[in-house]
This record gives C-alpha cells, sequence and structure tokens, in this order.
C-alpha cells in the first residue's frame, strides 16, 4: 500500500484505478461502480475528520482484497475470461472508414470469388461433370487474385505499384493452360500442386503492401498463413456440417439435391470461404491467442520422439528404408512439417529470451529430422539408376534439397544460439529470408518441367 | 463478533434482497444499512457486494440503473424486481425453518 501514500488524493485514487482495471473479470462500468464506492467512503471518512491520505488507506482496506473480489467477480461473469472475439469495427470509439465498409469489401470479394468459379461454367466447363481438372489445375487463380486484392485494399496499397502484382496471376494463367499437357500426366499435376505455393508468395507481397525486405512483414505474413489455415479448417468444418443437413433434410423428401452441392455448395463455400477467414485472422489477431505456435508445443515433443523413437528402430533391427514410388514424397512432407514446426516456434517466440528447454528440444528434433532424411536419401541414390528420373522423383528431390538446406542452416543456427553464440533473431532472419525460395522452385517445377518432360 | 464466511455468504443474498425491498439504493449505502441493522457484527468486505448484486441482476432479481447522485457522479442504483421478492419470500422461508430447527436442538443439548 505503500505506493499509494504520499500523493495528492485524486492520484492515489487514478492509480488505484489502473490497478483494478487490470483485472480481466472487471470491466469499464464495474470499476466505475467501486470507484463510485470509494468515494462515497472517502467523503464519509472525510466528515468523520481523518486526513485524506489515512482516509484513503482505510477506504481501500474496506473495499477488500481485489484477487478475491475479482474471483468473485469472475464467477459471477463466467464468460468475460473466454475472450469474444469483437470485430474492430465495434470496439473503436471512432470507426474509420475502412473498418466500416470492411465487411461489406469482404462481402463483395467472397461472393465474387463463389461467381468467379462458376463463371467456366458459362463456357461449358461443369466440376461436377468431368471437368474437374481445369477447375484443380486453376485452383489458385479463382480465389488468390480476390485475397490479394483484399489485401490491396485494406493495406491502401499505391494501384501503380499493385498493378505489378497482377502480373503473375496472368503468366499463371497462361502455364496452367496454354501447356499441351498429357491427361492426368504427372506434370499436370505436379504443376495443381505447385502453381497455389507460387502464387502464395504473390499475397505475401500485398500483404505486406509491397515491402517484402522491410520490417517484420514477413514473420507476420507467416504468422498469417498459419492462422488462416486453422481458421480455413474451422470453417470448412462447419460447412461439411452444413452440407450434410443439405442433404439429408432434401432427401427426406425424395430430392436429392446433389448438383446444388457438388456443383454449387462446395466449390463457391469452398473459395468463398477463403477470404472470411483471412477476414476473421485480420479481425482477431489481437484478440486471439495464435493456435499455430500452440499445437507447435504441443506437437514438437510429440515429433521429436517419434524421430528418435524410429531411428532406434532402425539402428536396432537394421531394416533398410523401402523406397517405393512415393517413399520420398513422404519424406518430404515430415521435413516441411519440421520446417513448420520450427518457423511456428519462431513466430511466438520473444526474440530476446534467453535459449531454454524447448529450444534444445527443437534442436533434437531438426537434428533427428536430418539423420532421418539423409537415410532415406542414401537409400534412394543407390537405386536412382534404376529407378530413373521420373518429373514426380526430380520435383521431389529438388524440395528435399531446398529442405535439407534450410534445416541444416538452421540446425546450425540453433546450436550456436543455444551454445549462446549467436542472438535468436539471426535464426529468425534466416527463417525469412528462405520463404521466397519455396514460391520461386514451386514456380520453376510450374514453367520448366512441363517442357523438360514433355508434358508426361 | 467473527461471523463464519460461509454464513456470511449464504446471508448475502437475502439481506440484500431485503434492503432493496425497502427500496431503491445503491451499494455505499446497502453497506451502511448492513453494518446499522447487524449493529457493527456483521462485517462485509465492501467489494464483495458487487459480484452479488450483479449476480441478482443476471438472475433477474434485481434491475439496475446509472443515474446522477446528490454529489453530481453518476451511480448504480438497484431496485428489487417480482422475482427478487419471490426469492427472498422463498429464502426467508428456509431460514425461517433452519431457525426453528436450530433452537428446538439446541433447547436440548444446552438448556440454559
Amino acid at each position: 500500500m505503500s505506493a499509494f501514500v504520499d500523493r495528492p488524493l485524486e492520484d492515489q485514487i487514478a492509480q488505484w484505478r489502473t490497478f483494478v482495471r487490470r483485472r480481466q473479470a472487471m470491466h469499464g462500468s464495474d470499476v466505475e461502480e467501486l470507484e463510485a464506492h470509494l468515494r462515497d467512503e472517502l467523503g464519509a471518512l472525510a466528515d468523520a475528520g481523518l486526513a485524506d491520505d489515512e482516509a484513503f488507506l482505510v477506504a481501500v482496506k474496506r473495499m477488500g482484497n481485489l484477487d478475491a473480489i475479482s474471483l468473485e467477480f469472475a464467477q459471477a461473469h463466467s464468460e468475460r475470461l473466454w475472450k469474444q472475439l469483437v470485430l474492430p469495427a465495434e470496439r473503436a470509439e471512432e470507426p474509420s472508414r475502412t473498418a466500416r465498409i470492411e465487411p461489406l469489401v469482404v462481402l463483395a470479394l467472397a461472393v465474387a470469388a463463389g461467381v468467379a468459379i462458376k463463371v467456366p461454367a458459362l463456357f461449358g466447363l461443369d466440376i461436377a461433370r468431368g471437368d474437374e481438372l481445369f477447375f484443380f489445375r486453376n485452383m489458385g487463380l479463382f480465389v488468390l487474385p480476390l485475397l490479394t486484392l483484399y489485401f490491396v485494399w485494406k493495406r491502401d496499397m499505391a494501384a501503380s505499384r499493385a498493378v505489378w502484382l497482377a502480373g503473375p496471376f496472368v503468366a499463371a494463367a497462361v502455364f496452367a493452360n496454354a501447356y499441351p499437357f498429357r491427361e492426368r500426366g504427372d506434370t499436370l499435376v505436379l504443376t495443381i500442386l505447385h502453381l497455389p505455393i507460387a502464387l502464395w508468395l504473390v499475397v505475401g507481397c500485398a500483404y505486406v503492401r509491397g515491402r517484402w525486405f522491410e520490417g517484420s512483414g514477413r514473420m507476420d505474413f507467416v504468422r498469417f498463413t498459419g492462422e488462416l489455415v486453422i481458421y480455413y479448417a474451422l470453417i470448412a468444418l462447419g460447412g461439411g456440417v452444413f452440407t450434410a443437413f443439405t442433404v439429408m433434410m432434401f432427401q427426406a423428401i425424395g430430392i436429392v439435391p446433389e448438383w446444388f452441392v457438388a456443383g454449387w455448395l462446395i466449390p463457391c463455400g469452398g473459395t468463398g470461404a477463403v477470404i472470411v477467414a483471412a477476414w476473421l485472422v485480420e479481425a482477431k489477431q489481437s484478440v486471439v491467442e495464435n493456435m499455430a505456435p500452440v499445437l507447435t508445443r504441443l506437437f514438437t515433443p510429440l515429433f521429436t520422439l517419434l524421430l528418435l523413437a524410429f531411428l532406434a528402430t532402425m539402428g536396432w533391427t537394421g531394416r533398410p528404408i523401402d523406397i517405393g514410388r512415393e517413399v520420398l514424397i513422404g519424406f518430404d512432407l515430415l521435413l516441411v512439417l519440421v520446417v513448420a514446426l520450427v518457423l511456428y516456434a519462431a513466430s511466438a517466440r520473444d526474440p530476446l529470451a534467453e535459449p531454454d528447454f524447448f529450444d534444445r528440444l527443437q534442436l533434437l528434433l531438426i537434428v533427428s529430422a536430418l539423420a532421418v532424411d539423409g537415410l532415406a536419401l542414401m537409400a534412394i541414390a543407390s537405386r536412382i539408376s534404376e529407378l530413373g528420373f521420373t518429373p514426380n522423383r526430380v520435383a521431389a528431390l529438388g524440395e528435399n534439397l531446398i529442405l535439407l538446406v534450410n534445416l541444416a542452416w538452421t540446425a546450425w543456427l540453433y546450436g550456436r544460439f543455444v551454445l549462446r553464440r549467436t542472438v535468436f533473431a539471426a535464426l529468425e532472419a534466416w527463417q525469412v529470408a528462405y520463404l521466397p525460395i519455396y514460391s520461386l522452385w514451386a514456380a520453376l517445377v510450374v514453367i520448366v518441367f512441363p517442357v523438360l518432360f514433355h508434358f508426361e | 463478533m467473527e461471523m463464519s464466511k460461509d454464513l456470511v455468504a449464504a446471508s448475502a443474498t437475502p439481506l440484500v434482497l431485503a434492503i432493496l425491498a425497502e427500496g431503491e439504493s445503491y451499494g455505499y449505502a446497502i453497506i451502511k444499512r448492513v453494518a446499522e441493522l447487524s449493529g457493527g457484527d456483521l462485517q462485509w468486505t465492501d467489494g464483495m457486494l458487487y459480484p452479488v448484486l450483479h449476480r441478482l441482476e443476471r438472475q433477474g432479481c434485481v434491475s439496475a440503473k446509472w443515474a446522477e447522485a446528490e454529489t453530481g457522479r453518476k451511480r448504480k442504483y438497484y431496485r428489487i424486481t417480482r422475482d427478487g421478492r419471490k426469492l427472498l419470500d422463498a429464502q426467508r422461508q428456509q431460514w425461517h425453518v433452519v431457525d426453528t430447527i436450530l433452537r428446538g436442538a439446541w433447547m436440548k443439548a444446552c438448556p440454559a
């Protein structure tokens, strides 16, 4: 209490008020009510002849232990301990023009994404009737330009700068549709898988307002991407329930709404939901704890255990890795996962904190992942001549190499950081600097591979 | 007199409702009235009254409104509702039963 003494009364009350406000379970009006009480008490005590600071001490004492009171408040209003997603327009005292029309812009863009995917139907292409390959290879083009447009608007990007972002989309449309792919060939599948990854960099450019190399924007984009995936998955779950009810109810009256579900609900909802999810991530970033780092914390120990158990089992039994058709892709995905765990742990870490147990665990995870991948690569190298260079295998090898380089250098930096020879920022800088490489490789696969492998 | 915490907590609701049944009031005045009624025997921690009031407000037993006090500051006034009166009646009957039983038991245990 000594901090309260020897100040003018109003100062003391103001300090007390800030002290109470810090409690999550007490809202503004509760604090006002308690303050009114405190002032009544002060008035009565002053009338009884106490000096200001004496009266203040007595009044605060009578008010009681704030921890205990706030616990009671929390029980009376348990919902207050759950942070609610309040959209910024309602929260700010004077909503800006952007905040006020944002829901309308988002709605318009989401509807536009839903419409975009139905435009090819005007030319006789139907996603529900055999033309799905056309839709798959253009998937990124239906929704990512609109997502980019959203960020161009939201970040208030200059039109002269934003125009450049259209270039990659036009190029992507050309490469996806002008190449004479063999029906269901490997290179077509590679294009389908890699085009969205290449275009995601364009979204990132819009997200950071065209200033890719400045400030912390790239790490924010990483955070955004992680949360977007989680929000999209949640919306998709809700969409699945909605779809199930649609089918169930109409079937009950003998109508099978398959044309509507497969031709309209899923494609239009699926594209529109990307925009809505992006908006939710933007709106809630400061309200709700980020989910991706929480998942990272949960799964880093589990994956470390898995990798160590795998290495131990291999060493114990002496079984070699059997290189079947798709094993390499499996190990690629493992590296992707480890990179993601490292990236999202870094995204939530205080760069100034000292190395702790979790950092050592991450280092162990990376090193064991490198060991496992090294074993897989050795198994492949010994058989590559008899297996031959198919497009899939070359792409998978290239990706493996890219991820391996990233993780090897990350392990080096992490090791130095744990030994306190370098700062964590070096590791973060390396990770964000590496981001464009993934997209550039994906672009390479889309542009060069079909030609290289004769559109097989 | 030092009262047990549980007893203070249990008596808070009927006491607050009874005081509000006398007429509209606000937090500080309710505390003063409790001190007056108990002759100083029942000491509440002032801050603990408000969660009780808010819980009653949420249950619809009291209604609240902000108004300007004679001092010129804003103050939150509470008023008992019909549900609040029903709750008060029910609680009074329960306390009466408990009181009767305890009297009977004590009469036998320590006939003074």
